[in-house]
């Protein structure tokens, strides 16, 4: 599934903050399109911070990144809609920002908002709707653009067990059909080995990729692979080194 | 980079049941507000109504004797002598009038002043640090102290009134506009960042509406000052149309007990009718969206 040409890549990235605190050491991976990578690591370890590195928001103190950041997909950690927009009007956002005409964004947001199953609600303002459907909309703001690079900064953090596998498994679907190149960050094992074909594990701060797992499951995977003896296993090796890592 | 989509018999996201659950879960969650008992909301300011009346009564004619009676006359006579008498009626109200038009363009004036030096304020921090302290100061002085300036300065009419309401109401307008600018979330900004959003579209698509309720907030505190300052300013400045501070002060020096009760009954109505307009102004604009509207400001 994935490219020869990576999508996205990190060369021996490392950040120092100017209050000294070494975030991130020696960072080095390639992200193809058709690839879809989970970084795991403890909490303060650097996760969110590569990927502020990787779309530009904080330059890296060495090393570089190659991507092409003018259709970089990005997906916050909170929904960050804007409560004075509807759904669509928030989901017009990101095309209106890049000069697009109005009648092709509105097209733009409707086709994004019935691929994320929100028809129906595009004239609800944010505050009304739930965590997940929050999510879903920031979801399909992101897709208007149709990246070809999609980065995750821990999404589904703030929704209950059920919301979230749902959202993993719509995540999914929609990578299996846009086959863009995702890097996703999670605290969950389970969800990190569910969504990717590859997961890294990264250190204690400075972080460091210590451990790099295949996830050898055909797309789409059905939820119930989560009880699969050999997603169990994979998910056990990977929580083993996390907790080596800390 | 340009690579074949994978094959995929996934077309569409079958999220339907997900959501239906999800609504309804959301729904079980949410509390069941019960309805308002109409007598347990009207009943209680009634009450007080009717207790304060019958204290007024007991101060007119049970502590006070009707050689001193004009010190507080009974609610009947303020109703008959002032509220149903056509001309004295017609006099509060023409200066009343007057005195909501003071306020009114005070308040404009406070407001677009207010919401220049907010957005400049937001747009540099130089700026706001260099014109943070005379806010302050401005704030701070009294105005009975500068009066005799503006009445040097812009006479003693009109003018000199609407000055006094900018000068009250300018702060809340700044520093609830300047707050309400500053207000959008971190990620939001970044969200802008990452697309390149320039500093105008930032400031009309993200900043300005994400001050909208503060703004508000700041123009129901300041449309009631600026009432007030429009009554202050009639004290002191009494050349032409007169207000109704100037109204109060007649009746207060006439001894007319009853024009003066009713007087500053009215002027009370105008600063609750003036704070109950920006509520439902508020409402209108930002009450779709905003969960806070309608309370009682920041």
């Amino acid at each position: 599934m994935a490219t020869d040409t990576a999508a996205l890549s990190f060369d021996n990235i490392g950040m120092t903050f100017p209050d000294g605190t070494e975030t991130l050491r020696d960072i080095t991976f390639d992200v193809h399109r058709g690839e879809f990578v989970t970084i795991v690591g403890p909490s303060g370890c650097g996760k969110s911070t590569l990927l502020k590195i990787a779309s530009g928001l904080l330059e890296p103190t060495v090393g570089a990144v190659t991507v092409d950041r003018d259709r970089l997909g990005y997906v916050f950690q909170d929904a960050t809609l804007l409560p004075w927009r509807t759904v669509v009007q928030n989901v017009e956002l990101l095309p209106e920002l890049h000069g697009i005409g109005k009648d092709d964004r509105r097209k733009l947001a409707q086709e994004a908002i019935e691929l994320v199953g929100l028809s129906g609600f595009e004239d609800h303002y944010p505050k009304s709707l739930s965590g997940g459907m929050k999510m879903r909309a920031s979801l399909a703001r992101t897709l208007t653009l149709e990246p070809p690079v999609f980065l995750f900064d821990e999404p589904f953090g703030a929704v209950d067990e059920i919301t979230r596998e749902h959202l993993n498994d719509e995540t999914q679907q929609l990578f299996v059909r846009e086959g863009f190149a995702g890097l996703f960050i999670t605290h969950s094992i389970s969800e990190a080995v569910f969504m990717s074909t590859r997961v890294l594990v990264m250190s204690n701060r400075p972080g460091r990729v210590i451990a790099s797992f295949d996830v050898p499951f055909e797309y789409p995977r059905d939820p119930e692979i989560r009880f699969d003896p050999e997603f169990a296993k994979l998910a056990g090796s990977v929580s083993q080194e996390l907790r080596g890592g800390h | 980079m340009e690579t074949q989509r994978p094959d995929t018999d996934v077309d569409v996201i079958d999220t339907e049941d997900a959501l239906a659950i999800e609504i309804q879960r959301e729904q079980n969650a949410a509390p069941q507000v019960p309805k308002e008992n109409l007598a347990r909301v009207i009943l209680p300011p009634f009450v007080l109504g009717a207790a304060i009346i019958g204290f007024w009564y007991f101060i007119s004619y049970g502590l006070l004797s009707e050689r001193r009676r004009f010190l507080l006359r009974p609610p009947h006579e303020v109703l008959n002598n002032a509220f149903l008498d056509g001309d004295v009626m017609e006099e509060i109200m023409l200066s009343t009038w007057s005195s909501t038009k003071v306020a009114f363009f005070g308040l404009v004036i406070a407001a677009a002043m207010g919401l220049v030096l907010a957005v400049l304020m937001s747009q540099t921090k130089l700026v706001e640090r260099a014109m943070f302290p005379y806010l302050v100061v401005l704030q701070s002085v009294p105005i009975l102290a500068i009066v005799p300036l503006i009445g040097f300065w812009f006479g003693f009419g009109q003018t000199s009134r609407i000055v006094v309401c900018v000068i009250i109401a300018f702060f809340p307008l700044v520093v609830n506009t300047l707050f309400g600018l500053q207000s959008a979330e971190r990620g939001m900004h970044d969200l802008f960042t990452l697309h390149n959003a320039n500093r105008a579209t930032r400031l009309q698509k993200l900043k300005m509406p994400a001050a909208m309720p503060a703004m508000f907030a700041g123009l129901r505190i300041s449309a009631g000052l600026s009432v007030i300052g429009a009554i202050v300013g009639d004290f002191f400045f009494g050349q032409g149309e007169p207000g109704i501070g100037q109204r109060l002060r007649t009746y207060s020096n006439r001894l007319q007990g009853e024009e003066l009760l009713a007087a500053v009954i009215i002027s009370a109505s105008l600063g609750v009718a003036v704070f109950l307009f920006f509520t439902w102004l508020q409402n209108r604009v930002v009450g779709k969206w905003y969960s806070g509207a309608g309370g009682s400001g920041v």
